[in-house]
């Protein structure tokens, strides 16, 4: 056996490995969702029951349904600012945007979700679900700008200078040859954004104040006591959502999730 | 009037002067061309004229009105970019409509505009394909015709034939010279190739470092080339050290560093000017090369052997190395009477020479 031949091996092997250790645990999840037992311990045989119990549940429901509409509201948001801020930095040479708009990725969350706490009781505004979703668009935009504008660089220069050549103000440039170009580079970062503000818990934790619950937040209360099958039932629900999101990306834009 | 006025334009990046202190004055209907190395601002006084950028100082004048400061969009002058630049997510047809969209052209008008702007560049037919399907060549009309639907004042061409194959290449300088008299729009191309410059303008600017070096027909570029760069820039050229000695009323008496006395053609300033030095440009075309030439042929006569010989299909580039040292490159067609295939190998003596008006000298 060659030297080459047995690094490869080595890293097919750590390749089985990784995705043992990713999906495994995930099929575990799913399969007790099914699990004709209250104990996440050994298979006893298949029921509905725990998907019964869970469309039963009044406030998983509702926390569920706040997710949903904290989702799409801060991910439409973020994706407008998001879009904006990504041709702001691609456009003009800026030094102190593109530091503005990373720093809130790289900040630990846990120090934004304090800080955004105490600035929302400073500026009085009151905790629920408006202050959710300002957090969510707050540490969502980033993301965003930062996939339009990867987007933005791989894009021809001279087609934006065409558009003007040939007559179109600025907007109409953009608009009818920038914005339709980098269109998969937006829909991948409003999807990301979704995805982000659907499962935070850290920051949601802190400006959630009293009334407000998300499912995240909801999914971590009944966990305090023990994993139910309900717990996986929902979780189960929230992974089929996010398969089906990434299912949509693909045909809405080929492009997107291969990064062209 | 001239369409285009330039006055006295520089632009700087930095320290860099990118173009300094051009002036030119282009008229209606001309084919005009700035031909010169990569970094010689050519682009960026082509980028000045669409309005993607704005001089330092100077200003560009379009049909006797200031462009300082006018957007690009309103401008009538269209670019052909080097890429093309064609929307990848519009068709054929979408693509040449944008400009008449733009300018608020009745929707009823779009479609036979467009189709005539197809039939300009022989695509009749190809309206429903997408910018990737077509070929290079295809492309390349697509652009023409997208930036002369509208029929602009003046159409800025930034090396538009680069990315094609030699072969296509030539097809489309036939072309182009074709569409431009029949559109009579006036075309100002960007190139570093100089054949292609000589093929079709009818007007040259040799730009150098940012200045413009000469501006005249192709033929006078060519035959009279106004400076050492210019001479070596534009087609193959020996370059050779002299001093005038004399000057008569049509020639001057040169001698030639490493080969001795020559005559020569050189501009009127050179005349009466003796101990001036200066540089010989003789065309390797314009050299005959034989065993033996006769003073009917050639005024200047030197013997010496073949050094080396590059064989290139239609002509043989020799490269004679003339008693005392001095290498020279003679080029002598293929088809000569009596050739079949080469005449004279490494290390043959022959004879050089040339006539009195084949050399031109260029004041240092």
């Amino acid at each position: 056996m060659t030297p080459a031949r047995g690094i490869g091996r080595l890293a097919v092997g750590f390749a089985i490995f990784g995705y043992v250790f990713l999906y495994v645990p995930l099929l575990i999840v799913i399969a007790y969702s099914f699990n004709d037992s209250r104990l996440n311990a050994e298979w006893v045989g298949f029921t509905w029951h725990w998907y019964e119990v869970l469309f039963a549940d009044e406030q998983m429901l509702a926390a569920a349904g706040n997710s949903l509409l904290i989702g799409v509201v801060s991910s439409a948001i973020a994706t407008v600012l998001g879009t904006l801020a990504g041709y702001a930095m691609h456009r003009w040479r800026l030094r102190l945007l593109p530091i503005l708009v990373v720093t809130p990725i790289a900040i630990p969350e846990i120090l934004t979700g304090v800080s955004l706490l105490l600035f929302f009781v400073v500026c009085n505004v009151s905790l629920g679900l408006v202050s959710i979703t300002l957090a969510h668009v707050a540490f969502c935009v980033g993301f965003v700008a930062i996939v339009v504008r990867s987007r933005l660089a791989g894009m021809d220069e001279s087609l934006t200078e065409a558009a003007r050549d040939l007559g179109a103000s600025p907007w109409r440039a953009f608009r009818l040859v920038t914005l339709p170009l980098i269109m998969p580079g937006v829909i991948a970062g409003a999807l990301m954004a979704f995805t982000l503000s659907i499962d935070d818990f850290v920051i949601t934790f802190f400006v959630a104040g009293v009334d407000a619950t998300t499912l995240p937040l909801q999914i971590y209360s009944m966990i305090k006591i023990a994993v139910t099958p309900e717990v996986n039932a929902v979780s189960t629900l929230l992974m089929l959502l996010t398969l089906l999101l990434i299912v949509v990306a693909a045909r809405v834009s080929p492009g997107a999730l291969r990064g062209e | 009037m001239a369409l285009l006025e330039i006055r006295d334009v520089t632009r700087r990046f930095g320290d860099f002067v990118a173009v300094d202190a051009v002036s030119l004055s282009i008229d209606a209907g001309e084919f005009f061309t700035l031909l010169g190395p990569s970094g010689c601002g050519k682009t960026t006084l082509l980028r000045m004229i669409a309005g993607f950028d704005q001089p330092d100082s100077g200003r560009i004048e379009l049909d006797g009105r200031d462009m300082t400061g006018v957007p690009p969009e309103e401008r009538n002058v269209h670019t052909v970019f080097q890429s093309y630049a064609l929307f990848p997510h519009m068709t054929v047809a979408q693509n040449i409509a944008f400009p008449l969209r733009m300018a608020g052209c009745p929707a009823a008008d779009v479609a036979p505009r467009v189709q005539e702007a197809l039939d300009d560049v022989s695509l009749v037919g190809m309206d429903r394909r997408f910018p990737h399907e077509l070929s290079g060549g295809q492309r390349q009309r697509v652009a023409l015709a997208r930036a002369l639907v509208n029929r602009p004042k003046l159409l800025l061409l930034d090396e538009p034939l680069a990315a094609l194959d030699a072969k296509l290449r030539e097809k489309m300088q036939l072309e182009l010279i074709t569409l431009q008299k029949e559109i009579g729009v006036t075309f100002v191309y960007v190139t570093h190739d100089q054949e292609e410059a000589l093929a079709l303008s009818h007007r040259i600017a040799v730009m150098n470092k940012g200045r413009v070096e000469q501006l005249d027909q192709p033929q006078t570029i060519y035959s009279a080339p106004r400076s050492r760069f210019v001479a070596d820039f534009i087609g193959e050229c020996n370059l050779l050290d002299c001093t005038v000695q004399s000057s008569g009323d049509a020639t001057l008496q040169l001698d030639v560093d490493g080969l001795g006395g020559v005559r020569a053609t050189g501009p009127d300033t050179a005349k009466g000017r003796t101990g001036q030095r200066g540089t010989l440009a003789l065309r390797p075309e314009k050299v005959s090369i034989a065993r033996e030439l006769t003073a009917a042929d050639c005024t200047n006569r030197f013997a010496g052997k073949v050094f080396d010989y590059l064989y290139t299909g239609d002509v043989t580039l020799y490269i004679v190395e003339v008693d005392g040292g001095r290498r020279l490159e003679v080029m002598l067609p293929n088809n000569a009477v009596g050739r079949s295939s080469k005449f004279f190998e490494p290390g043959d003596a022959v004879q050089v020479g040339w006539r009195d008006d084949a050399g031109h000298f260029l004041e240092d």
